[in-house]
């Protein structure tokens, strides 16, 4: 069991936003969160991250317990995530958008830093190169000087995903991948997700919108509707189960 | 208007042509250090210039290590400290008691090294104690905790007979000399650029583009951030000391809200999130309030007037986010590049 939440519960003030959450993911799946607009998915992302700190329940992450625990902890356990609205560091050139994500894996201190000396020089060139790979496999190699900011939208999406694995993440969260992408390339970011996947060993829990692209690829669907599990299965289940259709399509939908 | 377009040889490419090879070399960066170093001995000993412009060069180093030092927090880190000349007291009152009642006056000048780092060292544990508690919270809390640590100062240093209270400290031995600024500032800006790029540096960055997403991307915000607050007021503390013993009275009166403003002035006017700009802003800031000295009131009109301009025309500064290529380390200018080639080695027996 790779992630395990145990009813877990998030108020914001009185209002419930999550409510007995419950959610098991083995090594190696990819299960998809969907739900309509406030359903709290983002929420669900933001109690496993650290983001918020749940009001009840418990989340463990490889046998630890993640709830109490700061986001760059968690993160460094191995759990990384991308954003709703990218969130990128804008006026950073994309190789120090990466570089920031390896923050954990350096071992130098403050004051090696201070006088560039001891292991200060050995471990910016190593983190450099390994950086500037990663940038390779993903093809934004060439990016590399430029301010995030500048680049299109598919490749700050696609730099989104190359920064949270510089983090060395065994569980990938991501946060409406599709979001602003047209129809015609979501063939293409389902392949780059599952290759993704292949690549890095991954395990990935992914909220979308899109159902072409939730249907295809996600081996089990878990379905909320404000707060609430309603519904969860194989996506062909989910597809013609009633409260789903209700609650998502209004009546008469088909998925 | 001259077709600058047609010939390749107009005054604005041969300018830019020269400073592309200026900037290109890089060693000419150690050999100006060099060549300033050596004046900075020779001036004062020679009597070079005059004593007042030597006066106000000090004034431009000591200036260049605050500045240097408060950009750090407001301009790399994107928090709103306003509270600097408060470390700049700690450091200044620290190192002057030091070197007048605790080293014996003949080995003052000796140790005066050793009564800077004490006035840096008090103001980065000052510092620490500041940032604790106000970086809990995002945002104006801590301008607000800066501005009232800033006064506290103020008004602790006021109470304290022992140490003159709002008479101040009159006879602080004249120890800083051209070489000590010139040293420190060196020392001071060359450590705070090692910092910037570093993976701390780059944290640093993070916090101010996004402190979420930094703090999602495994970045230690709060342990960034108390290191970054400690090395800006330990440069305060260390530009106090040489301060202090520069113009050899201090008092509480010296370091109070408007010293912290100029700062501020300095740090916009020359650019956020960068060195150079630090460097520039300070530079600019100290020469003007001196030059406009016979406009009288004036010049505090005038000032103020110059940063409003500032701030419409140019929001981020005279160099604002960007950096000098001589202050940016080789391997991190040519990061890409380096790993290309070495990709290119790599790949070349298997083709």
């Amino acid at each position: 069991m790779l992630l395990q939440a145990k009813h877990v519960t998030h108020y914001f003030g009185g209002l419930c936003a999550v409510s007995d959450f419950n959610l098991e993911v083995q090594k190696g799946e990819l299960i998809g969160i969907i739900g309509p607009n406030g359903a709290g998915k983002t929420t669900v992302f933001n109690l496993i991250t650290g983001v918020y700190k749940a009001t009840q329940g418990s989340i463990q992450f490889e046998g630890q317990e993640l709830v109490g625990r700061k986001p760059n902890e968690i993160t460094t356990l191995g759990i990384a995530r991308t954003f709703q609205n990218i969130r990128l560091f804008k006026e950073l050139s994309v190789l120090n958008n990466v570089r920031i994500a390896a923050y954990s894996q350096t071992n130098y201190n403050p004051l090696e830093a201070l006088l560039h000396a001891g292991r200060f020089n050995s471990a910016e060139q190593k983190d450099i190169d390994t950086a500037m790979d990663l940038l390779a496999v993903f093809q934004m190699d060439n990016f590399a000087d430029e301010a995030s900011k500048n680049l299109p939208y598919g490749l700050q999406r696609r730099l989104e995903i190359a920064r949270a694995m510089a983090t060395k993440p065994k569980l990938l969260l991501l946060d409406e991948p599709a979001a602003g992408i047209n129809p015609n390339e979501i063939v293409q970011l389902m392949e780059f997700i599952q290759w993704i996947r292949r690549q890095f060993d991954l395990t990935i829990i992914l909220i979308e919108h899109q159902m072409r692209l939730v249907m295809n690829i996600c081996e089990r669907i878990k379905v909320l509707d404000f707060g609430a599990t309603i519904a969860e299965g194989f996506p062909i289940e989910i597809q013609h189960n009633p409260k789903v259709m209700e609650a998502y399509l209004g009546e008469g939908g088909e998925l | 208007m001259t077709n600058q377009s047609a010939t390749p040889h107009t005054w604005r490419d041969r300018i830019s042509a020269g400073w592309e090879a200026i900037v290109s070399r890089r060693w000419l960066l150690t050999v100006l250090l060099v060549i300033g170093f050596a004046l900075s001995f020779l001036i004062p000993r020679f009597g070079l210039i005059n004593p007042y412009v030597q006066l106000v060069m000090m004034y431009v180093g000591i200036n260049i290590i605050l500045a240097t030092s408060l950009n750090l927090v407001n301009g790399f880190m994107g928090e709103f400290s306003v509270g600097h000349a408060g470390f700049m007291a700690v450091g200044a009152y620290v190192s002057a008691l030091l070197s007048m009642r605790v080293i014996p006056a003949n080995l003052a000048a000796w140790l005066f090294p050793l009564s800077i780092l004490a006035g840096g060292a008090a103001a980065a544990l000052i510092g620490l104690i500041v940032a604790v508690p106000s970086f809990r919270t995002r945002g104006d809390y801590l301008a607000i905790v800066t501005l009232a640590f800033n006064m506290i100062v103020k008004s602790v240093i006021e109470n304290i007979d022992a140490i003159g209270g709002p008479r101040g400290i009159p006879g602080i031995p004249k120890l800083t000399t051209m070489p000590w600024v010139f040293g420190c500032m060196v020392l001071a800006v060359w450590m705070m650029r090692n910092l910037v790029y570093s993976n701390f540096g780059r944290g640093v960055l993070s916090i101010r583009e996004d402190e979420i997403a930094s703090d999602l991307m495994s970045v230690n915000t709060r342990q960034v951030k108390l290191i970054g607050f400690m090395v800006s007021s330990f440069f305060a503390g260390v530009a106090g000391a040489l301060f202090a013993h520069l113009l050899q009275f201090i008092s509480p009166r010296v370091f109070d809200i408007l010293k912290s403003t100029d700062i501020l002035i300095m740090v916009y006017l020359g650019g956020i999130g960068s060195i150079a700009g630090s460097i520039l802003g300070a530079t600019i800031f100290t020469i003007l309030l001196e030059v406009l000295r016979p406009l009288g009131y004036f010049r505090f009109v005038l000032m103020p007037l110059l940063l409003i301009f500032l701030m419409l025309y140019r929001p981020r500064g005279i160099m604002g986010l960007r950096e000098f290529r001589w202050f940016i380390p080789g391997y991190e200018l040519f990061a890409s590049k380096v790993w290309r080639e070495k990709r290119e080695v790599s790949d070349a027996p298997a083709s």
